[in-house]
């Protein structure tokens, strides 16, 4: 009896929700924790970056447009989607990071539960935020937060799961779409985050996901004039970084500089609040 | 003040008296809220028709259309298919009603006039440099007079908007005098093209202009824009017909055009009619639906009521 | 000109089951009532009887209070993350089976299946996902950075909107680390029975929601318990003062969502077909049956006769019958109590004075029924458009200016809701600004969502219910 040969899973861009290969055609090899060959990978080329950017933009406005109720609901469906493939996650986790089993099983609990953490907050951070703002005059004068429009995320390069999760929600949860270029050489759990994106209800364009490396594709999304905000969460402190923020100034992006964090902490409201607009409206008050 | 109106014949007969009295008249129109207005239309559409009724309103449905192929493609073999279309919806099946009308661009009149022969179903051609009505008053005229000419019982004619959208609301209306005189005996459906009109203001102002004007129908699209006959555009001009008779007694018909391609579509339509306007309306002679593919979707769901399964477009004919 | 007619379009009720009687609810079981006291409930719009609920005693109320009390600690000091979970889960269970709560909702309290559909139980849900948000947000909310719970809420809440009502109640308690003790009307007792099961069915641990059946004196003695740390009452405001005498010199905090007279204000340049839709809604949405209903009708003069003229038109082609067709539009009043006071104060109506239009409409034969009613003329001085009547009876008035409109709707111990239909956004702020209600719906009127706080000033009530400002009901305040 022989052994069953395995059907391997090719792993594809997440593009405008659909799965491509790159337009280059290129793949790299990507290791698991002790160095086996685990995976190819699609390598994200510019014009990829580029069609990442159009959908993100396309998919954006209808996205800002819907309740922050309905975004809501469509991110915590993200987490009932991930909890029925936490297996996966957390496989995938041992094998990248080298997780123990207990580990994995933590991780994968905390990315689950930080997707509901952000669900909750799609309708509750304009009261934070926003409000009334009692001006000396007849005005009823107030504030809402509006979302800044596609951003560029560069995800953690060493917590490839809740790390990836908490650069995406924070920016997605109050309106924004992202091209996400996930983390170099543990770019799997991304993939299967695009796996459980394709197939809750989170639109096509809001989210898009790139493999490949941060230090080809973040120039690009850096130096782009339709991309909004830049996170550098996943580029090292140094002259590429400083780099990228130089670029990023070139149509003033909201940038959130690289920063060691650790993942696990209950995140404040920054990321969000750097990825919203304040709009301030006076309306005059009379008969 | 400018919204306390109480319409009155008198107030109507002001309007007509020139443009500034025209715009005076419609501006002085209460104004339309769009999530309120939206939110009626939508309630309306939870209706629920059943049974015999839906069987009934289904017939009256297609009685109602004005069955329509309005290309750039038309010839005279695809004018002869609709209207037998129009005679015979359904060729297995002789107690399916015929429709209202054809609908087709003005140089198609005399084909369709001669493949209906000596059936009751009208002619009604596109007029007025149809869709986009760019064109001088004497070409609108012209048009017009060539497809009464030809055998059209009604004229379909769109309103200037690009006028309209510039304020020569004046210009509005007289192009609609002067297209009514144009069409003798035949009926005038005036188009708004809501989509291009865009906010529910104007179209209650555009509606009120055109039925001031002598509409004897007021449409809402030509088909080829969005936003067409949605049920709050179709609501609004609903309620403009209901307060033009309420103030002078004539019933001005409706004529819903562009999107409406279901069966549900329909009956929602209707029940519009019913909750706006009243009953006196469910009739041919006061509500069309301008449509091409609403009549097999109307066929396969009066089948379905007939036979109690679902039906496939392959058990309806093309044209 | 044809016939049109929708033919009768019954939800089908074959998606619920009733018991023939049901226990009460006490530390995620449902028991016995050691009152062994039990009460019917029936449909109002047939009379048909039901099923029998259990009548909390003092006994089975001490238990619940103590069940409660015991769940506590471990409720609170779970991590909000948590609890929040299983608020989704209860969330999520309600959408799963709305169509269900939906139609028992209906049948016990003759409310429109279109209403107790597309308003009620997704309402229900959306307030349960947003409070679940909280659950693991509240060092965000402004409260301070350790914001603690109050302990166990003894909750009374009204038959107009049972499972609304419960949600605006459970959901911020539970979110906060509270548990409850609830005690539903004692003419709807059904769905909040089965909100019950939804509990079991959330795995939600034992003791963090009680549910004690009964009817006032069930209240009373909730109310009263010594372990209850927290009142939050919904009802009459006659019933809410006795209530804040009560726990008057105990520790008890309390909020009160009490009764109303909205004043619905209509200017001359109102939208007026979609301000006529609104009077419609503010007055016979749920029969009248609403807290914050658009009860007082105040139109500028120099538009009152085309008002009142296109509003006739309009009530004509209400649909007033079976709450089970899905084109009804207005269903039954709820109890043979209430169809009582409604007719005796719309008596008072022609007594005092008030000129009453009624729908020419059928009514069914067996249930409680009542015509959509106008009182025209009335004035300020008249019982109809001074006291709460809670039934689809509108009260009309007429103004010159806008401070004679603010006068007149500020004339009033309550202070719920209100309404302004303008197109002029300086006076709709004006407006908004003067009048002295928790809620001023502008060119719209009975609108909820979960984030925005409802509540009232004056003799309506205070605390709030939704939103930030809500959460304060069930956070210890210092």
């Amino acid at each position: 009896m022989t052994d069953r040969v395995e059907v391997r899973k090719t792993y594809k861009l997440f593009i405008n929700g659909a799965f491509v290969r790159s337009e280059s055609g290129r793949s790299y090899e990507v290791m698991d924790g002790d160095g086996a060959f685990l995976a190819n990978v699609a390598h994200a080329s510019r014009k990829d970056a580029r069609d990442a950017v159009v959908a993100a933009r396309a998919g954006q406005a209808a996205w800002a447009k819907a309740t922050a109720y309905n975004r809501g609901q469509v991110i915590f469906r993200v987490a009932e989607v991930m909890e029925s493939r936490r297996a996966q996650f957390e496989e995938e986790l041992r094998r990248t990071e080298k997780l123990s089993d207990k580990k994995a099983r933590k991780a994968v609990d905390e990315a689950i539960d930080r997707v509901v953490w952000y669900a909750g907050w799609t309708d509750k951070l304009a009261a934070l935020v926003g409000g009334n703002n009692p001006v000396a005059a007849p005005f009823f004068n107030f504030s809402v937060p509006e979302p800044t429009g596609v951003i560029a995320v560069m995800a953690p390069q060493d917590d490839s799961l809740l790390g990836l999760l908490s650069v995406i929600l924070p920016a997605i949860a109050t309106g924004n779409s992202v091209v996400v270029v996930s983390s170099f050489h543990r770019p799997i759990p991304s993939v299967t985050l695009s796996e459980v994106l394709a197939t809750s209800d989170v639109p096509a364009g809001v989210v898009n996901i790139l493999t490949g490396d941060f230090s080809e594709i973040g120039t690009w999304l850096a130096e782009h004039m339709d991309v909004d905000g830049i996170d550098l969460a996943g580029v090292p402190a140094g002259d590429f970084a400083t780099k990228l923020e130089a670029l990023a100034a070139s149509n003033l992006k909201r940038v959130i500089r690289p920063s060691t964090q650790d993942w696990s902490d209950t995140p404040s409201t920054y990321r969000m609040r750097q990825w919203i607009e304040i709009k301030t409206v006076w309306h005059p008050i009379g008969a | 003040m400018t919204t306390a109106v109480h319409l009155s014949q008198s107030l109507l007969a002001d309007a007509r008296r020139d443009e500034a009295s025209l715009r005076d008249f419609i501006f002085s129109l209460p104004g339309v809220d769009k999530v309120g207005l939206e939110a009626r239309a939508a309630a309306l559409g939870t209706r629920s028709i059943k049974n015999d009724s839906k069987r009934a309103l289904i017939d009256l449905a297609i009685r109602m259309v004005d069955l329509t192929t309005l290309e750039g493609a038309d010839t005279p073999g695809k004018v002869a298919a609709l209207c037998a279309k129009a005679i015979t919806p359904d060729p297995l099946d002789s107690s399916v009603p015929q429709v209202a009308a054809v609908c087709v661009y003005g140089d198609r009149v005399a084909e369709a006039r001669a493949a209906l022969g000596s059936s009751r179903i009208n002619v009604a051609a596109v007029a007025t440099a149809f869709p986009s009505g760019r064109a001088s008053l004497i070409v609108k005229l012209q048009d017009t007079a060539d497809a009464v000419a030809a055998g059209a019982d009604e004229i379909d004619m769109v309103i200037d908007r690009g006028a309209f959208l510039s304020g020569r609301y004046g210009q509005v209306y007289d192009e609609i005098v002067a297209v009514k005189a144009a069409c003798g005996s035949a009926h005038l459906k005036v188009i708004l093209e809501t989509g291009e009109l865009q906010t529910y203001d104007n179209i209650k102002r555009a509606s009120w202009i055109a039925m001031l004007a002598g509409a004897d129908f007021i449409k809402t699209s030509t088909g080829k824009v969005p936003s067409a006959a949605t049920p709050a555009n179709v609501l609004l001009m609903l309620e403009a017909c209901r307060d033009w008779e309420r103030v002078t007694g004539e019933r001005i018909g409706m004529k819903p055009a562009g999107g409406i391609r279901t069966t549900k579509d329909a009956m929602k339509m209707l029940v519009l009619v019913h909750e706006t306007v009243g009953d006196a309306w469910l009739d041919p002679h006061l509500f069309r639906i301008g449509a091409s593919t609403l009549l097999n979707d109307l066929l396969m769901q009066r089948n379905k009521l007939a036979s109690g399964n679902y039906s496939g477009p392959r058990y309806v004919t093309n044209d | 000109m044809t016939e049109f007619d929708y033919a009768p379009a019954p939800e089908s009720r074959a998606v619920v089951d009733i018991k023939p009687s049901y226990g009460l609810f006490i530390d995620g079981e449902f028991v016995d009532p050691i009152s062994d006291d039990y009460l019917p409930t029936f449909n109002p719009a047939n009379e048909e009887h039901l099923a029998y609920f259990a009548v909390g005693g003092e006994a089975d109320v001490d238990a619940a209070v103590r069940a409660a009390r015991r769940a506590f600690p471990k409720w609170s000091k779970m991590s909000g993350a948590e609890r929040g979970k299983y608020l989704f889960r209860i969330a999520r269970i309600l959408q799963e089976r709305a169509r269900e709560f939906a139609v028992l909702e209906t049948l016990d309290n003759g409310k429109p299946i279109k209403e107790s559909r597309d308003i009620d139980i997704p309402l229900v849900a959306a307030h349960f996902f947003y409070h679940a948000g909280w659950a693991d947000k509240l060092e965000f909310a402004g409260y301070g950075k350790n914001p603690k719970p109050i302990g166990v809420a003894g909750q009374v809440i009204p038959w107009n909107f049972p499972m609304l009502m419960l949600a605006w109640k459970v959901a911020p308690a539970l979110a906060c680390g509270n548990t409850v003790v609830l005690k539903p009307a004692e003419t709807t007792p059904l769905t909040a029975l089965l909100f019950a099961e939804v509990c079991q069915q959330a795995g939600l641990p034992k003791g963090v929601v009680n549910i004690v059946t009964g009817a006032g004196a069930t209240g009373a003695s909730l109310v009263a318990h010594a372990g209850v740390d927290k009142v939050a009452f919904t009802g009459s405001t006659a019933v809410g003062k006795s209530i804040a005498q009560a726990v008057a010199g105990t520790k008890k905090r309390l909020t009160l969502e009490l009764g109303g007279k909205g004043a619905n204000i209509i200017f001359e340049d109102a939208p007026i077909d979609q301000a006529i839709e609104g009077i419609i809604n503010g007055i016979f949405f749920n029969q009248g049956h609403v807290c914050c209903a658009g009860s007082r009708l105040l139109i500028q003069e120099s538009v009152a006769d085309e008002v009142i003229e296109r509003l006739k038109h309009r009530m004509q082609t209400l649909r007033v019958g079976d709450p089970m067709d899905k084109n009804t539009d207005v269903g039954a009043i709820n109890s043979l109590a209430q169809l009582q006071r409604i007719t005796e104060l719309a008596a008072s109506g022609d007594e005092e004075g008030a000129e009453r239009w009624s729908v020419d409409c059928a009514l069914p034969e067996r249930g409680f029924w009542y015509r959509p009613t106008l009182f025209l003329n009335s004035t300020d001085a008249h019982r109809i458009a001074r006291e709460e009547i809670f039934g689809p009876v509108l009260a009309v008035q007429t103004f010159r200016t806008p401070s004679e409109a603010l006068d007149k709707a500020n004339n009033s111990p309550y202070g719920l809701s209100a309404g302004v239909w303008s197109e002029k956004g300086s006076r709709i702020h004006l407006m908004a600004e003067g009048l002295r209600a928790g809620v001023v719906w502008a060119n719209t009127f009975n609108r909820f969502d979960p984030t925005s706080p409802f509540g009232g000033y004056k003799e309506s009530g205070y605390g709030r219910e939704g939103g930030v400002a809500g959460l304060a009901s069930y956070l210890v305040q210092e």
